[in-house]
């Protein structure tokens, strides 16, 4: 029998290292420690509930255990077969004591549709692949489905596009089928920009076959018989697995001419990216594999009507593609019984920043922030404040306490002032200042622009400086209101869709973070104490015992003071690097 | 192998390779394979995948035990890379985090030689689309 003690942060918190030493002392003084080994693991992700102790081969889950209970589980539970059920999970809901962690609703928070094989096979070798029905959703496309049919079955599935926008994928494939063209083009969108997202990048090196299949099944749908993947060049693991995939598709004859005995013939090219933000977007994207200049031009024509050399084209994203094969498989009508009314399926989130289980995840639709954070992120980083969590990148917004409880979908988070994007979601805390997060994004999307349209190259560039001069204590209440309105204008007017979501983390920091946004032009205080110029380091004449460790380590020789005696930094020359604070063992400097 | 030129076909090579997947997943032959399976993403690269995997496939040769070490995709547990998953014949797979080369040679020494378990597990926490 194992007995298995959480060693995860948020439980060591709450003393589960003693609650381990514990159980192995008494294990030990009954004589039992070679039969019953008790094993720190690592996050259970249920840090809510912690310390959590998990009973092997029993699978009895107890949370909140205390040092003072590790008896009663060993005398009770391991010697006389007894559940102490005081310990056990109770469902919020009915109140009932669960004994075993597969029935608890918290370990069904996770369903994996998109990432399926990843981390389950070898993305390197085909034949794991095909075991796990690989390549057999574009058989019954090809042998028994019309490609009609093909397109039914992805609209009633209600999958819509992964890479952020949202649109329905059915109806995407049925446009470009009915545009007439001698050659059609597919396009898989792997150019994953957003700061902190890497669903697309694990999918592709996990499980590239998976793509290669949907592109050829979305191929037999419209009618091309050319796939391009556009990845960026910066993936170079992926674009290696990718290229192994598909040689290995070519020698089974899987891609190539006649594929699978029928008629159709279907192959895929690469091409290759050089990582700007901007070609994300479609046309952008389009125009780079042309070989133009990575910009953006106005829709309509949509690219479903015109668009590679002027040919209709689809285009999809990664994760979009990676469901496919799974929906012709297990149907349509099981694929929409996940999510909620308007948003299917599951969504892959790339979990960052604060948070202890850093980490891919993949949520049905519907699930929300606060499960995704607390439960299945296991907490914000040691034990400090949740503060906020940003989705959808540079045109996404942050969203705070108030918006933990809603369920995530593509519609709730638009009305929330975010949005879905591709699935990057960075969790912050208390010490994160939002003033410099949205200063941060501006800082990537002015960098970013293509420079096509004016709003964008030169409103962002605005609305950066305007933000560099509140984080500096320069800012004016005025300033906020000049931001909410160039923000307003660049939204409204801005070419595509970098443009007009590029405000979006302005917009949506002063709306749920007012507060900190006055402080910075009333008080010129920041509370996070992010932005050095409007913080003060100052030795406190009590504490100071005159050791000279922060003179001497002081870069620019901003600290005067005698041996043995008080210090004082002098403030026009501080370059507030923090030094001596990190070097003064007596709790004497401060920040102001 | 040669192409697959009908739906048939596939599925033909399908229930072979799920005969052997299954051998080497589920079996209950003590004989049968020790699998390692090691997150080989660019995450997992990047905190010393590589090594891992190197030295599981070099210490088993050297201690004579009969394994098989394969690469996969992220597991999806990015904080605790490396992670690797190691299914002993019969039991049910269990992933560890955190695996440097001396933790590799502790999963060797106690879970792989004598089943007995070693801190760090990490526990799975999702559904996959067969049980739905």
């Amino acid at each position: 029998m194992h007995i298995l003690v959480c060693g995860g942060t948020g439980c060591h918190a709450s003393e589960s290292e003693s609650l381990l030493s514990h159980l192995k002392s008494i294990v030990a003084d009954k004589g039992l420690d070679k039969e019953i080994q008790v094993i720190a693991t690592g996050c259970f992700g249920f840090c809510e509930k912690g310390p959590i102790v998990k009973i092997m081969p029993d699978n009895t889950f107890y949370t909140q255990v205390t040092p003072a209970d590790a008896r009663e589980i060993i005398e009770e539970h391991i010697i006389k077969g007894r559940k102490v059920n005081r310990l056990l999970y109770q469902d919020p809901e009915n109140k009932e004591h669960i004994a075993d962690s597969k029935h608890m609703g918290f370990y069904k928070k996770q369903i994996r549709i998109a990432l399926r094989n990843c981390g389950f096979i070898d993305p390197e070798n085909i034949d794991e692949y095909i075991s796990r029905d690989g390549y057999e959703a574009l058989a019954k496309c090809l042998t028994e489905m019309t490609p009609q049919q093909v397109i039914e079955e992805m609209k009633k599935s209600g999958l819509r596009g992964r890479g952020g926008g949202g649109f329905s994928t059915g109806l995407k494939w049925e446009i470009t089928s009915k545009s007439v063209s001698d050659v059609k083009y597919v396009v898989c969108n792997a150019d994953e920009g957003d700061p902190g997202a890497f669903m697309d990048r694990s999918i592709l090196e996990g499980d590239p076959h998976s793509v290669i299949e949907a592109m050829a099944i979305c191929g037999y749908c419209i009618g091309a018989s050319i796939g391009l993947v556009y990845i960026r060049a910066e993936y170079p693991l992926a674009i290696d697995r990718l290229k192994t995939a598909i040689a290995q598709a070519r020698e089974y004859g899987l891609l190539g001419n006649g594929i699978l005995g029928t008629g159709f013939a279907f192959d895929i090219e690469l091409r290759y990216g050089a990582g700007a933000f901007v070609c994300g977007e479609e046309t952008a994207l389009i125009h780079s594999m042309e070989g133009l200049r990575g910009e953006p031009t106005v829709k309509p024509p949509f690219p479903s009507v015109s668009g590679y050399f002027e040919k209709p084209t689809n285009v999809n994203n990664v994760e979009t593609f990676a469901n496919v094969p799974v929906i012709i498989n297990k149907g349509a009508a099981w694929f929409a019984s996940i999510g909620t009314e308007k948003s299917k399926g599951t969504k892959v989130f790339a979990l960052a920043g604060k948070i202890n289980n850093v980490g891919l995840i993949e949520v049905p639709m519907g699930t929300t922030l606060r499960e995704v954070i607390y439960e299945i992120g296991g907490g914000i980083k040691d034990g400090k404040k949740f503060k906020a969590v940003q989705t959808g990148g540079p045109s996404g917004g942050c969203l705070t306490e108030k918006h933990l409880d809603s369920p995530i979908d593509y519609d709730n988070l638009i009305a929330a002032g975010s949005m879905m994007g591709s699935g990057g979601m960075i969790v912050m805390d208390e010490d994160d200042c939002m003033v410099s997060i949205a200063k941060f994004y501006l800082d990537f999307t002015v960098e970013e622009s293509c420079g096509k349209c004016a709003p964008c190259r030169i409103g962002n560039k605005r609305l950066y400086e305007i933000l560099d001069k509140l984080t500096k204590g320069n800012g004016t209440r005025e300033d906020i209101d000049r931001l909410r309105n160039l923000s307003q204008v660049i939204k409204d007017t801005a070419l595509c869709g970098l443009g007009q979501t590029s405000p979006n983390p302005v917009l949506s920091t002063i709306e749920n973070f007012w507060d900190e946004y006055i402080e910075h032009v009333t008080d010129k205080k920041c509370r996070s104490g992010q932005c050095k110029a409007l913080l003060q380091y100052v030795i406190e004449p009590e504490n100071c015992v005159g050791c000279t460790a922060c003179a001497r380590n002081c870069p620019v020789n901003a600290i005067s003071g005698e041996r043995k005696g008080v210090h004082l930094i002098d403030q026009t020359t501080c370059i507030k690097c923090g030094a001596c604070l990190e070097k003064c063992k007596f709790n004497a400097v401060f920040i102001k | 192998m040669g192409q697959v030129k009908s739906l048939a076909d596939l599925r033909k090579i399908k229930e072979e390779l799920q005969g052997r997947m299954s051998l080497r997943e589920n079996s209950n032959n003590p004989e049968s394979l020790v699998q390692v399976k090691v997150a080989m993403a660019t995450c997992g690269i990047a905190s010393g995948a590589k090594q891992v995997m190197d030295f599981f496939i070099e210490e088993f040769e050297k201690r004579n035990i009969q394994a098989v070490v394969t690469q996969t995709g992220c597991m999806g547990y990015c904080f605790a890379e490396p992670t690797v998953e190691i299914t002993l014949p019969g039991h049910s797979p269990v992933v560890y985090g955190y695996v440097d080369t001396k933790k590799a040679d502790d999963i060797i020494e106690k879970y792989i030689k004598n089943g007995e378990l070693v801190d760090g597990i990490i526990p799975v926490n999702y559904e996959t689309i067969e049980k739905k």
